[in-house]
């Protein structure tokens, strides 16, 4: 069942479109991710489905209620983790929790039990009678998770959840996500732009630009419609051996970077020897060789990229002649 | 409005007074701030002599102190929803399953609340002092004008809140709209004495006079404009259409 499902979504700022007739759809017990770059629409659509900014088009409907039209049966089945804080800061952890509580309208026994269940899902349980004020960064980022699914959401909307905190606790708070989906099958709509937290987090991810979704697929699927594996190969010589393996057909696109080139192929284990054999011809060493599969970074930059040459009026002339180079130019901006 | 309305109004309520018992200077501060006015201006001016006024000039000057303290209180209350947005906490509020009028009655309440712990504070000061009281029922006029002075403070304070989005505009719209405000009020002196003709019909449109004229008529019994009553009924009108905008304005502003 589709517990998300948005119509022509659209929202303009003073004539500025944030967000461009967007329409997608997520299942119920998915992780799905909007993956993108900041200023691409991602808070903004969030900030529509959660009934906080009136949409300036089209509609979509949550657990089956407009979110124009059954605006309060929509907020009863949704739980948001907002990009910017949203605590009281003057209150502790609990009366933090409790606020929430009774604004969700739980009795007071179930009040009492999810406070436990929420904060030691977080690990904040002993901290629980301290002052907001005094936490640290990621504590209340925790807080603000655990805050999230005191009320059982059956959607959680996570915007950037882990902006600007540390590995570590990042880390912590992806177990987390993965924990709740699982054991309390909530279904998870989060934004990010880290690219590893979209491929270990998501089941489906969809990549949105200025304000427009580009592609929406299984991550796996998607990796593989960049269609080959990445070979990584440091050399003496690389401007030379970059110029003969261009004219290689079997080569989809030669990268250089500096002191290294990435080569997008088919079957790379495969082609490591005939690449040997082209750089003993030129009179390059090879010093070092990696075989890897293609990464969501590889992804995002083969959508947007390609994005961004078709909105460049010379685009077809460097297309044709030179593809690669063009999308460096591109990768440094 | 339903069972979960009257929670979220409980604990919109309950925070706001968390807040105002945690945070000691705002506690400090409104007690001491309309001391330093009763205090210092009520002595200050004792000694003049305003023609046509019955007793000493602190008499006149308490019941307005009494009110300009729950206006400053309860205006603040409204406009800080500014600082929730700011801080974010507003949308937590905002994308709770509850009435948006619900909301704004819990935040009126905590702000009337605690207004009104401001009030009589100086009342009772203002008795202890000597500021004679006019009978029992001029006491419960006067509470009566307080709470409707409160709620009105509050949902002018929504209003302005609503259509400002940082605190330089909150600086310059205090001081262009408060302190005319306050100037007219015949809080300080009677205007029928002292200002010109026009004057005195800009003071007649001023909201905040027919408050402090209701306030002093209904506690000291002297040196009103207009009878109480019929003050009572020129601010219950005023509080309704003032709420009535307040949560209008509340209702369509985004988070």
């Amino acid at each position: 069942m589709d517990i998300i499902v948005t119509d022509n979504l659209t929202k303009t700022f003073d004539g500025c479109t944030a967000v461009d007739h967007i329409q997608f759809s997520v299942k119920e017990g998915e992780i799905f991710g909007f993956l993108g770059p900041n200023g691409a629409g991602k808070t903004t659509t969030i900030k529509m489905l959660t009934t906080l900014l009136y949409p300036t088009g089209g509609s979509a409907s949550i657990a089956g209620f407009d979110i124009l039209k059954e605006r309060a049966k929509v907020r009863e089945n949704i739980g948001v983790v907002f990009q910017e804080p949203a605590l009281d800061t003057e209150l502790t952890c609990r009366e933090n929790l409790d606020f929430h509580a009774r604004m969700y309208g739980l009795s007071s026994e179930i009040r009492k039990k999810r406070i436990i269940e929420v904060l030691t899902l977080v690990d904040l349980l002993d901290k629980k009678d301290v002052i907001v004020k005094n936490y640290s960064g990621g504590m209340k980022r925790r807080l603000e998770i655990a805050r999230g699914l005191m009320h059982s959401p059956r959607v959680l909307f996570l915007d950037e959840p882990t902006l600007g905190l540390d590995a570590q606790t990042r880390r912590a708070i992806w177990d987390y996500i993965k924990k709740l989906n699982e054991d309390e099958n909530t279904t998870i709509f989060l934004t990010t732009h880290y690219m590893d937290e979209a491929d270990f987090l998501c089941h489906r991810i969809g990549i949105i630009h200025h304000g427009k979704i580009l592609v929406m697929n299984a991550v796996d699927i998607l990796k593989k419609s960049v269609g080959n594996d990445v070979i990584t190969l440091s050399c003496s010589d690389c401007h030379v051996l970059q110029k003969r393996l261009e004219k290689e057909p079997w080569i989809g696109q030669v990268t250089p970077h500096g002191s290294f080139i990435t080569l997008g192929v088919e079957r790379g284990e495969e082609k490591i020897p005939v690449i040997f054999d082209i750089a003993r011809a030129v009179n390059v060493t090879i010093s070092s060789i990696d075989v890897r599969k293609p990464t969501l970074d590889d992804v995002f930059l083969y959508y947007t990229g390609r994005r961004m040459r078709e909105q460049t009026p010379e685009a077809p002339v460097n297309k044709r002649t030179k593809p690669s180079g063009f999308r460096l130019r591109w990768r440094k901006e | 409005m339903n069972p979960k309305d009257f929670q979220a109004i409980y604990v919109l309520w309950l925070r706001q007074m968390k807040r105002f018992l945690r945070i000691k200077s705002w506690v400090l501060s409104t007690i001491i701030q309309p001391l330093f006015f009763l205090f210092i201006l009520g002595f200050g001016f004792n000694i003049a002599v305003f023609p046509n006024m019955e007793g000493s000039y602190i008499n006149y000057l308490a019941p307005g102190i009494i009110a300009m303290a729950i206006l400053f209180s309860s205006m603040f209350t409204g406009v800080s929803v500014l600082w929730d947005r700011q801080s974010g906490f507003l949308q937590e509020v905002l994308v709770a399953p509850v009435s948006r009028l619900s909301i704004v009655i819990g935040r009126t309440f905590g702000g009337a609340t605690i207004a009104l712990f401001q009030g009589f504070l100086i009342m009772f000061i203002a008795i202890f002092l000597g500021v004679p009281l006019a009978g029992f029922e001029g006491f419960l006029l006067t509470v009566l004008i307080m709470v409707l002075l409160s709620f009105t403070a509050v949902g002018f304070g929504l209003i302005v809140a609503s259509k400002m989005r940082d605190f330089e505009q909150f600086q310059s719209i205090m001081s262009l709209i408060l302190m005319p405000l306050l100037f007219l009020s015949s809080l300080f002196f009677p205007i029928t004495e002292s200002l010109p003709r026009w004057l005195q019909i800009l003071s007649y449109c001023n909201p905040l006079f027919y408050m402090v004229d209701g306030i002093r008529g209904s506690f000291t019994g002297a040196n009103y404009v207009i009878d109480p009553l019929i003050n009572l009924g020129i601010i219950s009108i005023l509080c309704i259409v003032i709420m009535g905008l307040g949560t209008y304005f509340f209702h369509k502003s985004e988070a």
